[in-house]
């Protein structure tokens, strides 16, 4: 994959396979083009050049298609303040055509599962962040997409909170949903199966989170982490 | 020294900082940990006279808040938590426009600024708005000392930034404290608490605790495991459900685990595991971390 | 189809749940229709006329007569002598000052044409047209009947081609129900047109469009989507204001009330599209509010509401052919004063239409999906 806005490549040749089901750590220096590959990835940007296929498709002829097969959840918090819970997830759902007759039920199941039912009726802006995240979280995946792109979504996020959240990612990997995550948290990196490191529009890493410090000699991916982008 | 004393902040009926008091000591370099909605904006803003106390005070080097709020300004150098900068400004135009501000020169206080700002010189010319995140977090923090001033209040100023930058930028921040400078600093970053030399914990506008960072962890009194297996997500929920257990959490590929006794039976726990289906089990007792304590303490007033 | 529902449903939740906009449309026709109809009448009363009598004759006297008799001018009678005439002009002490000079009674007996003054302050130009309009009328009265006294010729052998002038369809030269259908188009205009330019910019700068547009949502059912709600509003504001009228200005319905809505729902989907189409190319809402302001003065001023059309430079009126505004205050005030059925502004609904499909296919072709 690449990326050239003018005469800067913000991706020079990023070669990866992401599996199904999989949690893929997608690391990096500010800057270094992380945003810009996962925004390719989604459709919301086209590539310069390079073979690349989301849940199948061909970003070039089917973006629509790999829309309706992914979720994503921008770093901006992206639902409508202004609408309850319930009023989001049936606009989006609407949106990517989850059969009317099934969007009660597994909404009621999915506000279950993050045990936010009881605060269904509420608005959006009432809510704490960390709230927040989880709905989008939920909302992203609500119509069962192949992949779902996570853009530094704990964010700001309490610790415990955080790892709700993390649960919730895991639970939705165990359904056979692709988590594609960027994070600056790098004790979360080290949740994922596989992390790779971008500097400066490369990809300098790639592997699992052991494999990776085992290579590097050392102990965590935040000191692996200074240790890559710091050369 | 900056004191503040049962300092209270509602908006209508909601408590947004509750009985906040603590002391600072001049040349302190002091931390304000915990997640979004903490509290930590308002206090800022509290200490900064931007916002009037509901009840209690504050008070800068003998200064209050309410009353001298004019000296205070003069003082304090404050970095809010958004980017507050002129994006279609340049760097250098950012710079001396707050210099211009305070009534000083980029040049008259160039040696306060030089350690940070040389970072980002070279890019002088550059719009605020097309900076890196960390040049950006550069660039607000020379803003703010241009006037060179005693106490740095700095809201988040690591927040979305990459652990490179974030690196760097506590070491700007060690070696603006060498030169006598006080600092307050914010952040929702756990792991930077051991970057400060005391730091409060704060949570749902109340602080947990206020202590040295190494105190508050060797303080902690409850045993916790660092518990290993090859499924984080299964073994995270079967801990949930032994029985002893107070909480479970994951941290990295570890899960810490929290029982109710002093001390937990290994034996016993190794068995539970090995009937749950998990291999590769290690359990080892480890020393919490600051984010240890602080879920404990915030599951402790959750009751 | 479906999608357009969910993104229409999920508008109508945001503005009716917004304090200030859910109130702003129910307000806003009410405010603009009583307030601006009064104010933006062309409408005169109480000239003040000055009159300079320097004949004192019965013939002036009655000629002075007529004046007081009309309720548009305020008379008063002196000579303040030719140098202080231009004076009290200045100061606005009089608005028409009136010569009646010496020898004008004798002119008529002398079969001589008489002759009289008028000087008008004509500083704003349609008022001065309007006030020598009156003077006018009145002096012709006077003049017939003076034929007739003086002449002795009876009404009945008077000539028998009498010119009489009517004023078809505002009879009463009523400005009110000239000006409340116009206001109305301008409050219609601006309520969609900003609303839906706000709107979609307001998801920009949000970032919830960067959520839509990795959905598979097309871009004509966002589109749409976006406009249809906007256009209901716009309806509802039509048909509110329309209320209005009737009641406080008495304005008639002469022609059908269905032509003028078929008629203002295409041109509101055009103005709407317009809204669109600077949104799509605007990221905030300063950028929005701006251009549509600069745009929509232009199109009113120019669009025939205030001032007539027939008055401007041929490039002028070569330019309104653009103006969608132009074809409507033409369009209400035809069906509304003159009862023009859908067969008389046929061409305006072709050309209208032309606007609505240009604006909206603008507007799908500059919304990207990607950055």
């Amino acid at each position: 994959m690449v990326k050239k806005f003018g005469g800067f490549t913000a991706n020079h040749n990023l070669n990866f396979e992401v599996y199904k089901g999989e949690v893929f750590g997608f690391l990096g220096a500010n800057g270094a083009g992380k945003t810009t590959a996962m925004r390719i990835l989604c459709g919301l940007s086209v590539p310069t050049s390079g073979e690349i296929n989301v849940a199948g498709y061909n970003v070039y002829t089917h973006a629509e298609k790999i829309k309706q097969n992914i979720g994503y959840m921008s770093q901006k918090f992206s639902l409508y303040e202004d609408l309850t819970v319930e009023e989001n997830f049936r606009f989006f759902a609407g949106v990517y055509k989850v059969p009317p007759k099934e969007i009660k039920p597994r909404m009621e199941e999915t506000l279950t599962n993050l045990e936010l039912l009881n605060h269904r009726k509420k608005l959006i802006a009432s809510l704490p962040l960390g709230w927040k995240q989880k709905l989008a979280f939920g909302v992203a995946t609500f119509h069962n997409p192949g992949i779902v792109f996570l853009d530094e979504p704990t964010s700001g996020v309490d610790p415990v909170a955080r790892r709700n959240f993390w649960e919730q990612i895991f639970k939705t990997a165990e359904r056979g949903i692709t988590v594609f995550v960027t994070t600056h948290y790098m004790d979360e990196a080290e949740y994922c199966h596989r992390v790779s490191i971008m500097d400066q529009g490369r990809i300098v890493a790639l592997d699992t989170p052991q494999s990776l410090k085992d290579k590097y000699g050392v102990d965590t991916i935040f000191d692996l982490f200074i240790k890559i982008v710091r050369q | 020294m900056i004191k503040a004393q049962q300092l209270t902040k509602k908006y209508g009926t909601t408590v947004a900082l509750g009985n906040v008091s603590f002391q600072v000591d001049e040349g302190e370099l002091f931390g304000f940990i915990g997640p979004d909605g903490a509290g930590k904006s308002t206090l800022f803003r509290l200490l900064t006279s931007l916002l009037l106390p509901s009840s209690g005070k504050v008070e800068l080097f003998g200064l209050d808040t309410v009353k001298d709020y004019k000296k205070i300004r003069e003082i304090t150098g404050y970095m809010p938590g958004r980017f507050s900068l002129y994006p279609d400004l340049s760097v250098e135009e950012n710079l001396d426009f707050f210099a211009t501000v305070f009534g000083t020169s980029i040049q008259e206080n160039y040696h306060i600024i030089h350690d940070v700002y040389s970072h980002i010189e070279p890019f002088k010319t550059r719009l605020a708005g097309k900076l890196s995140g960390g040049m950006k977090q550069k660039l607000a923090l020379s803003c703010a000392l241009i006037h060179n001033p005693r106490v740095l209040v700095l809201d988040e100023p690591t927040t979305g930034v990459d652990a490179v930058s974030r690196k760097e930028f506590w070491e700007l921040l060690r070696s603006l404290k060498s030169k006598g400078i006080t600092i307050i600093v914010s952040t929702p970053y756990m792991d930077e608490a051991g970057l400060c030399d005391r730091v409060a914990l704060i949570h749902h506008g109340r602080l947990l605790t206020v202590d040295k960072p190494g105190a508050i962890t060797s303080s902690y009194e409850k045993q916790i495991l660092g518990i290993v297996a090859d499924n984080t997500y299964k073994l995270l929920d079967s801990l949930r459900k032994y029985p002893d257990v107070l909480h479970a959490y994951a941290f990295g590929q570890q899960v810490h685990y929290t029982g109710r006794k002093a001390s937990a039976d290994l034996n016993n726990m190794r068995a539970y595991l090995g009937q749950c289906g998990h291999k590769d089990v290690q359990i080892m007792q480890i020393k919490a971390g600051i984010e240890d304590v602080f879920i404990d303490l915030v599951q402790d007033r959750q009751g | 189809m479906r999608t357009i529902f969910y993104i229409i449903q999920k508008e109508f939740k945001q503005i009716i749940r917004d304090k200030f906009i859910g109130k702003a449309i129910i307000a806003m026709p009410i405010v603009q229709m009583l307030i601006l109809v009064y104010a933006a009448t062309f409408e005169i009363k109480n000239v003040d006329l000055l009159i300079v009598d320097r004949d004192s004759s019965p013939a002036s006297v009655d000629l002075s007569g007529n004046f007081f008799a009309s309720r548009f001018f305020h008379v008063s009678v002196t000579d303040p002598g030719d140098k202080h005439i231009k004076e009290i002009l200045d100061k606005g002490k009089a608005d028409v000052v009136l010569i009646i000079p010496e020898g004008f009674e004798k002119s008529f007996h002398r079969n001589n044409k008489p002759a009289l003054q008028l000087i008008i302050d004509a500083v704003n130009g349609s008022a001065g047209q309007l006030m020598l309009g009156y003077c006018s009328s009145i002096i012709m009265d006077f003049n017939k009947e003076i034929v007739i006294k003086e002449f002795g010729i009876a009404e009945k052998t008077a000539p028998a081609i009498d010119i009489s002038s009517r004023f078809w369809f505002n009879p009463y030269l009523n400005y009110k129900i000239f000006m409340a259908p116009g206001i109305l188009v301008i409050l219609v205009t601006a309520i969609g047109w900003f609303m839906t330019g706000m709107n979609l910019v307001k998801e920009k700068e949000n970032g919830t469009i960067e959520q839509l547009n990795v959905t598979p949502i097309k871009k004509y059912q966002f589109i749409l989507g976006k406009l249809i709600p906007f256009l209901i509003i716009g309806l509802i504001d039509l048909a509110f204001g329309l209320i209005l009228a009737r009641i406080f200005f008495k304005v008639p319905f002469e022609g059908s009330i269905f032509t003028l809505f078929v008629f203002a729902t295409i041109y509101l989907v055009a103005v709407l599209g317009i809204g669109l189409f600077i949104s799509t190319v605007s990221n905030t809402q300063q950028q929005v509010l701006f251009v549509s302001f600069f745009f929509l003065m232009v199109f009113v001023i120019m669009s025939g509401l205030f001032t007539s059309v027939e008055n401007m430079p041929e490039w002028g009126r070569a330019i309104n052919h653009l103006n969608p505004l132009s074809y409507f205050s033409r369009v209400i005030r035809m069906v509304l004063l003159k009862g023009s059925g859908l067969n008389d502004i046929r061409n305006d609904i072709l050309i209208i239409t032309g606007f609505a499909l240009a604006t909206n296919l603008l507007a799908v072709w500059r919304y990207k999906k990607t950055i």
